[in-house]
């Protein structure tokens, strides 16, 4: 009964979100009051009917109710409550239920906190919301229906992948889908705009608190599906340039763009049609992260998900949206009226930079990612765009914009001279250099690269701090001068400077665990001893361990340093019982400075087992660095001028250079 | 102003690129996980191995330049499908009067000699590649692969798993009645 309900809401949803897709936006063309106030009430009703349908669809799994067919292929009754919980998103039509569900919340976001949007302006972007909703809901209904019943009931399930029986797992695709849903509502603003043909400063303070949100969600999205592969995979990487992590990064990539080229049209009223553009984009690229993940056009370690019926589907639902609004895009952008000039050398020359940089990345990622596909497309050659590639190019380009990231934001608006920036940077310059030549020198003198990736680190840190220094003139007025800045300063600088310093943790965890990690992968019988890094490790133990649904066999390993115990390590081989899957449950001692990592692999006490360890040094700063940077995007959303969002036309007059 | 238009039609041009790439990907029926052959169709690599049957000569490109079709084969005494694929071997050598050519890969010569000699030697001339390093030229991912080469000494069909009944029926002996060129 309940999954029927579910069922049905659904089905109601669409005829709501179809309503609200076409009579809003009539009503805006015709200013007719009435049409255009539909938009609200349908966007809530819309929203509702999507949560009833969620939470009957999650009833099913909470209550393993085997008569539905999805619950079924994913759950199993002995699965613990947060797997049952996370099972309802953890396949594809749950996944597609959760994206829906995340849309609609987010419209009806937009319809309650919009009251001092023109009406116009939201009955539009909610239009548009809702044209996204109505493709999306009649791809669950036609194609991929969770609340098919099966008959007979069987007695149990088939379980869900073990692999994705994780804590960090369950609330990864949330995470992701708050973020690529995020940027629909950017999206739907930036159609708005164009049919509207006005972008103005009260239109980017609304884009720019969406476009942050979604972005700090990503980011912790992004950074969840990465800390997971490093300790779930064994592998003891953390990023492998797998077509599905890029199908991630690119949004990513295109959405830091737009945040910082929506500064421009809030503040500077210039930079408009690529802003829009941006927003298009953003959203693009999270749509072809979906379809790519989903379609099976490439293979990749997310491989757990594909269909290829619903390709087709996707794609060409990819084709209207992108297609639509690109097209939409071409006849209209030129129409918009350019803003504000500016000098090269300003805070503006140095947003663009920052956004052609981004966009180059965003491009080389694009590119190392679907070559393959057109290579094999055009002469059949199997060809793997791998590690190095990225290495050459991804790397290089990031390194100027390391370079540029903290000169920026010492630019005043409209012109500015480098020289004085680049002076008050000096310190930062200067240690950056130390750390690079010791890097070079003390740590590994072959790692070139790393050194110089090392000494950028350290240059993003302190050149972010410099720019929070140099701001309240700590030192440089009286300390009453100094409080006073502080207090009133800006929430968003305060955030910039949190992310920005944040990126310097990253890129320092990531070139130290990835140049200076060491590595042992040798055979142990019980009581073996070896030399790791600088500790002795010692198999002391394994023993056979029950869990709620698999066995496993528990290693327990002992690292001393001169006779003392430095740390104990528990590394478990789990055999899931229901799939017959054997999963590694890595075991990882940090210290926030260092992280030791054990994974155990087969073997019987005659032979021994095959037992891998790693040394990563700073590795954990690479995802604190990036919950940091998503921590310094809400500092910054919480900043009094977007929290109350009020689009005071007055103040577009450009605010004095900080 | 015109060129200026153009750089907003940009965008749309990209994708639709893009799309027709994905449609054609989805529609060609392509099988991302299987490997393929960077050699069907061209020049067979390399043939150079020491003669595993002591007293024979050595396997050179001659072998392949005939003027006849021949089946290259790469086989292990230590692997398991190369047994199931012998009798078929067997049956294509004695029955059809084809020509196999066979290459031990990383086997030591007398252990496959000893293999051959119990299960029957379905090859005009076999030699042996114990490091592996002749293989490289082939492209080989492992044991058993089968390479079918036309007279002209161009390689025609490339298989990276035991040959069946099936494959010798449809692929291999309509290529070799058709002359194999």
């Amino acid at each position: 009964m309940i999954p029927e309900l579910g069922h049905y809401a659904l089905i109601l949803a669409l005829a709501v979100a179809l309503v609200q897709a076409t009579l809003p936006l009539v009503g805006a063309q015709r200013g007719d009051i009435r049409l255009m106030a539909l938009g609200r009430t349908a966007a809530l009703t819309q929203a509702f009917l999507i949560v009833l349908s969620f939470a009957a669809l999650t009833e099913a799994y909470v209550t393993s109710d085997f008569s539905v067919a999805t619950v079924v292929a994913n759950s199993h009754s002995a699965k613990p409550l947060l797997y049952k919980l996370s099972g309802v998103w953890g396949n594809h039509e749950g996944s597609m239920m959760l994206w829906v569900l995340i849309l609609s919340v987010f419209g009806a976001a937009v319809a309650l906190f919009g009251e001092n949007l023109p009406d116009g302006l939201r009955a539009r972007v909610l239009s548009v919301q809702a044209w996204i909703g109505v493709g999306f809901l009649a791809f669950i209904l036609f194609t991929s229906n969770p609340f098919l019943r099966l008959s007979p009931a069987p007695p149990d399930g088939n379980g869900m992948n073990p692999l994705l029986q994780d804590p960090g797992l369950a609330f990864h695709p949330p995470l992701l889908y708050l973020g690529y849903v995020g940027f629909s509502v950017t999206f739907a603003f930036a159609i708005a705009a164009l049919i509207e043909g006005r972008v103005d400063a009260a239109w980017a303070r609304w884009v720019r608190p969406w476009t942050l949100a979604a972005w700090c969600f990503l980011t912790l999205g992004i950074t969840l599906g990465s800390w997971w592969s490093y300790y779930i995979l064994g592998w003891g990487g953390f990023w492998f340039w797998d077509p599905v992590e890029n199908a991630s990064l690119m949004p990513w990539l295109a959405g830091t763009a737009l945040l910082h080229s929506a500064i421009v049209v809030e503040k500077r009223d210039a930079l408009k049609s690529w802003t829009v553009l941006l927003a298009i984009l953003a959203f693009s690229l999270s749509l072809l992260g979906t379809f790519l993940v989903r379609s099976g056009v490439l293979t990749s370690v997310h491989a757990f998900a594909q269909d290829p019926a619903r390709g087709m589907f996707i794609l060409a639902f990819l084709v209207v949206v992108i297609g639509g609004a690109l097209a939409l895009y071409a006849w209209r952008a030129p129409t918009l009226q350019p803003g504000g000039l500016f000098q090269p050398i300003s805070r503006e020359g140095a947003l663009i930079l920052n956004n052609l940089l981004l966009c180059t990345l965003c491009a080389t990622v694009l590119l190392g990612t679907l070559y393959p596909l057109f290579l094999d497309l055009v002469d059949g050659a199997k060809v793997s765009v791998g590690p190095p590639f990225f290495n050459m190019t991804f790397v290089p380009i990031s390194f100027a914009l390391f370079a540029a990231m903290c000169v920026g934001p010492f630019l005043g608006w409209k012109r500015a001279e480098l020289w004085p920036a680049l002076v008050r940077l000096r310190t930062a310059f200067a240690v950056a250099v130390i750390a690079m030549i010791l890097a070079a020198t003390v740590i590994d003198p072959h790692a070139t690269l790393a050194a110089l990736a090392f000494g950028f680190g350290v240059w993003l840190i302190l050149g972010s701090l410099l720019e929070f220094v140099d701001r309240i003139r700590l030192g440089r007025a009286p300390w009453a001068e100094t409080r006073r800045r502080l207090a009133t300063m800006p929430r968003a600088s305060i955030g910039m400077t949190i992310s920005h310093a944040a990126l310097g943790f990253v890129v320092l965890g990531s070139v130290a665990t990835s140049a200076w990690n060491v590595e042992l992968i040798r055979t142990f019988r019980i009581g073996d001893r070896a030399r790791f890094a600088d500790w002795e490790v010692t198999l002391s133990n394994v023993e056979p361990v029950r869990g709620p649904n698999y066995d496993a066999e528990r290693a327990t390993l002992t690292l001393t340093k001169d006779g003392k115990r430095f740390a104990t390590l528990t590394p478990e081989r789990r055999m899931f019982l229901v799939q017959r899957r054997e999963v590694a449950e890595t075991s990882i001692q940090t210290n926030l400075l260092r992280d030791v990592y054990a994974t155990l692999g087969e073997g019987d006490a005659q032979k021994g087992w095959t037992i891998r360890l790693y040394d990563n040094p700073l590795a954990p700063w690479i995802w604190l660095g990036a919950a940091l940077c998503a921590f310094g995007g809400f500092v910054s959303l919480s900043d009094r001028r977007l929290r109350i969002g009020a689009p005071r036309r007055s103040r577009v007059v450009a605010q004095p250079a900080e | 102003m015109k060129s200026n238009r153009f750089l907003y039609v940009l965008p749309l041009l990209m994708l639709a690129i893009l799309a027709g790439f994905f449609g054609w990907s989805l529609v060609s029926g392509r099988d991302p996980a299987s490997i393929g052959s960077a050699l069907v169709g061209r020049p067979a690599p390399t043939l150079k191995a020491p003669a595993l049957r002591p007293g024979e000569a050595a396997l050179t490109d001659a072998l392949l330049q005939s003027g006849k079709p021949v089946l290259v084969n790469f086989f292990a005494s230590w692997c398991t499908p190369c047994l199931a694929e012998q009798p078929l071997l067997e049956r294509l050598a004695k029955k059809d009067g084809i020509t196999i050519i066979g290459v031990a890969w990383k086997n030591k010569p007398e252990e496959a000699r000893a293999w051959l000699e119990r299960l029957g030697d379905p090859f005009v001339a076999v030699g042996y590649d114990l490091d592996g390093k002749m293989a490289v030229d082939w492209g080989l991912s492992g044991v058993p692969e089968t390479f079918l080469i036309d007279a002209r000494g161009i390689v025609r069909l490339h298989f990276r798993a035991p040959i069946l009944e099936k494959d010798v029926t449809d692929r291999i002996l309509p290529l070799l009645r058709a002359g194999g060129s």
